[in-house]
C-alpha cells in the first residue's frame, strides 16, 4: 500500500517537474506582458519534433537539446514579434484570441507538413534504474526530476541577479517607469519569450522521453496543464509555477491510479476551479484590488 | 412610434419571403438534401455564435467553453426526446427547451462563482468547464459513452430550425436593446463606473451567462435531432475555438457580424471541400489577420439593417445634390 503510494508520488513528481518546466514559460510571459501565450504549448510540441528529427539524424543527445532549444527561443521570439508585438496597446481579448489563433496556426500547419499520425519517439538515453528498498525509480525520472530542479534554480539566479532578470522585475511592475530608468522593454520582452520557449522546449523533450510518442497535437494537454498548474500557484509568480506543477502532477498521478484514469483530466480542472474560488489570485499570489 | 413598427413590418416581410424562397427551392429539388443539411448547419451555428456574442461580445468575458453547454444541451434535449412519445413538433420544442433549461442550469452554476473572478481567469474556468463535460459524457452510461449516443429522432427540419433561429435572434436583439441590454453594455466599457451608477452587475453577468448558455443547449439540441448521433468528440475545445472565431470575426458586439459570419464559416469548408485539411490554417489565418488589423473583427460593433441602408442611400443622395449645390 505505502510502496505503491510512494511509487505514485515519484511518478506524479516526475510529470510534475515537466509541468513546472512549461507552466514557468506561461508565468514569465504572463507577469511581464500580461497575456496567456497560448502558443506555448505548441513550442513544447516544436520542441519534441525538432528533437525527434535530430535525432533520427543521428545527432547526439546533449547536442540535440541544445540546438532544439534555442531554435524553440528563436521561434517564440519570432512569434512575439509579429503576433503580439503589434497588439500591444490593443484590448486584453484581441491578444489573447491572437494567441488562440497562432496555437491552431502551428497545431494545423505541423498537422499538413507531417500528417496527424503519432510517431514513435526513439529511445535516447539507456538510463539503469535505481532501487530503493522495494521502489524502483527510472533513469529518465530521475533524469527528468533533476534537470528540471537544476533548470529553475538557474532560473532563480537568473531572475534575481543578473540584469537582464532584474529588467524582467522591473517591466513586469511597471512598464513605463522601467523604460523612465533606460530599460529597453522590447528586448526584455523577446529575452522573456526566448527564455519561456527554451524551458518549453527542454519540457518537451523529457515529456516525449517519458510518454514516447509524438504528434501535432500532443502540446495541447500537457500545455493547458502547465497553464492550469500556473495559474494554481499563482500566476506571474516563478515559484508559484513550480508548486502548481508538482501539485498537478501529483494529483494526476493519485487520480489516475486510485479514481479512474478516465477522469484525470476533470479532476485537474475540478481542482484548478475550486483553488481559484477558495483563492482567485492562486497559492502563492497576493490578492489586489482593483484600482478605480 | 409608427417608424418603427414600419421597419419591423419590412424586416418581417424580409424573412418570410427569404423562408419561402428556400422552403420553394428545397421542396422543388432546386436546393437538394445535401445543401439542405448545410443551410441547417448554418441556421444551428448562427444561433451558437449569436449566443456567444452575448458573453463576448456584448459582455466582454471571454468564454471558451461554449461547446460544453452545447453538449449538455444536446444530450440531455436528446435524452429527453427518446423518452417521450409526442406529435413530432411538438416533441422536437419541448426536448430543445429541456435542453436548454438545462444548459442554462449549468451555466447559472458555473456563472456564479466563475464571474467572481475577471477576464483571463474566467476564459480558464470556462475551458476547464467545457473539457470537464465532455470527459464525464465520455465516461457516462447513459450518454452512451465514447460510442456515442444513437437512435435520436430526426427530427430538425429547415422549417424548424429557421424558426428557432429567427426566435433566438429576435430574442437575443431585443434583450440587447433594451435597459437591460444597456448595462450588460455598460459593465463591458467599464465595470467599476458601471457598478458605481448603480448596475447591479454580478446579477447582468450571471443573467448573460445563464441566457447564452440556455441558447447554445437550443443549439444543441437542434444539432442532436439534425445528426441523430451524438459523439462526444465534436464537443472537444476545437469546436469552442470555432465558435470564437465566428464571434471574433463577425465583430464582438454585432448580431448581423455573428450571423454573416457563422454563415460564411459554415460555408468556407464547403467551399474548401478539397483543400479540407487547410480549413483550421485557414480558420488560425483569418483570424491572426483580422486581429491585427481590424481588432473589433469585420463589422465591430455595428448592425447591418435594411433601412439603414436604404436611409443612407437617399441620405448620401441628398448630400451628393448639396454638395453639388454649394459649389
Amino acid at each position: 500500500m505505502f510502496e505503491d503510494l510512494g511509487q505514485q508520488l515519484i511518478n506524479g513528481l516526475h510529470v510534475g517537474s515537466i509541468y513546472a518546466l512549461i507552466a514557468l514559460g506561461y508565468t514569465m510571459v504572463y507577469g511581464i506582458i500580461k497575456l496567456i501565450n497560448f502558443a506555448h504549448g505548441d513550442i513544447l510540441m516544436i520542441g519534441a519534433f525538432l528533437a525527434y528529427f535530430l535525432v533520427r539524424a543521428g545527432v547526439p543527445i546533449p547536442l540535440v537539446i541544445i540546438i532544439s532549444t534555442v531554435l524553440c527561443a528563436l521561434i517564440g521570439v519570432a512569434i512575439e514579434r509579429f503576433a503580439y508585438k503589434p497588439l500591444r496597446s490593443a484590448p486584453r481579448i484581441s491578444a489573447l484570441i491572437t494567441a488562440i489563433a497562432v496555437s491552431l496556426f502551428i497545431e494545423n500547419l505541423f498537422m499538413i507538413l507531417f500528417k496527424p499520425d503519432p510517431r514513435p519517439f526513439p529511445t535516447v538515453l539507456k538510463l539503469k534504474a535505481i532501487s530503493i528498498g522495494s521502489l524502483k525509480i527510472n533513469g529518465i525520472t530521475i533524469l527528468t526530476i533533476v534537470l528540471s530542479a537544476i533548470l529553475m534554480i538557474l532560473l532563480e539566479f537568473f531572475i534575481n541577479k543578473t540584469k537582464t532578470g532584474k529588467a524582467m522585475r522591473a517591466v513586469s511592475q511597471d512598464k513605463q517607469a522601467a523604460l523612465l530608468m533606460g530599460i529597453n522593454i522590447n528586448r526584455t520582452i523577446s529575452a522573456t519569450f526566448a527564455i519561456g520557449s527554451a524551458l518549453g522546449a527542454v519540457g518537451g523533450i523529457l515529456f516525449s522521453m517519458s510518454y514516447p510518442i509524438i504528434e501535432p497535437y500532443m502540446g495541447m494537454m500537457p500545455g493547458l496543464k502547465a497553464f492550469v498548474a500556473a495559474v494554481l500557484g499563482g500566476i506571474g509568480i516563478i515559484p508559484g509555477a513550480m508548486l502548481g506543477g508538482v501539485m498537478m502532477g501529483v494529483a494526476e498521478s493519485l487520480t489516475k491510479s486510485y479514481i479512474s484514469s478516465q477522469l484525470s483530466d476533470a479532476v485537474v480542472f475540478g481542482i484548478l476551479i475550486l483553488v481559484l474560488l477558495i483563492k482567485p489570485a492562486g497559492i502563492l499570489g497576493k490578492n489586489t484590488r482593483e484600482k478605480v | 412610434m409608427n417608424q418603427k413598427l414600419k421597419h419591423y413590418g419590412i424586416n418581417f416581410g424580409i424573412i418570410l419571403i427569404l423562408y419561402f424562397i428556400l422552403f420553394g427551392a428545397i421542396n422543388s429539388g432546386v436546393i437538394n438534401g445535401y445543401h439542405e443539411g448545410i443551410i441547417i448547419m448554418a441556421g444551428i451555428n448562427i444561433i451558437l455564435a449569436v449566443s456567444l456574442n452575448l458573453t463576448t461580445g456584448f459582455l466582454g468575458e471571454l468564454t471558451l467553453g461554449h461547446a460544453g453547454f452545447m453538449a449538455i444541451g444536446a444530450y440531455t434535449a436528446a435524452l429527453a426526446s427518446m423518452n417521450m412519445e409526442l406529435p413530432s413538433v411538438m416533441q422536437l420544442i419541448v426536448s430543445i427547451i429541456i435542453g436548454g433549461l438545462v444548459a442554462a442550469i449549468f451555466g447559472f452554476l458555473i456563472g456564479m462563482p466563475a464571474l467572481r473572478l475577471r477576464g483571463d481567469y474566467l476564459g480558464i474556468i470556462t475551458l476547464g468547464f467545457g473539457e470537464m463535460i465532455r470527459v464525464i459524457i465520455t465516461n457516462l452510461e447513459i450518454t452512451g459513452g465514447a460510442v456515442g449516443l444513437k437512435g435520436i429522432a430526426l427530427l430538425s427540419d429547415f422549417t424548424n430550425v429557421y424558426w428557432v433561429t429567427i426566435l433566438t435572434i429576435v430574442i437575443i436583439f431585443m434583450f440587447i436593446n433594451s435597459r437591460h441590454g444597456r448595462s450588460v453594455i455598460a459593465i463591458r466599457e467599464n465595470e467599476i463606473a458601471a457598478e458605481a451608477v448603480g448596475v447591479p452587475t454580478a446579477f447582468y453577468k450571471i443573467f448573460t451567462f445563464a441566457m447564452s448558455a440556455f441558447f447554445a443547449g437550443i443549439a444543441g439540441g437542434l444539432f442532436a435531432h439534425y445528426q441523430t448521433v451524438l459523439d462526444p468528440k465534436k464537443f472537444d475545445f476545437m469546436f469552442s475555438i470555432e465558435m470564437l472565431v465566428m464571434v471574433v470575426l463577425g465583430g464582438m458586439g454585432s448580431i448581423t457580424g455573428a450571423i454573416v459570419s457563422a454563415i460564411f464559416l459554415t460555408l468556407l469548408p464547403e467551399l474548401l471541400r478539397d483543400f479540407s485539411d487547410y480549413r483550421l490554417l485557414i480558420y488560425a489565418i483569418l483570424l491572426i489577420i483580422t486581429m491585427l488589423f481590424k481588432p473589433s473583427g469585420l463589422f465591430g460593433t455595428k448592425e447591418f439593417s435594411i433601412h439603414q441602408l436604404i436611409k443612407g442611400r437617399k441620405q448620401s443622395a441628398k448630400g451628393k445634390i448639396e454638395a453639388g449645390g454649394s459649389e
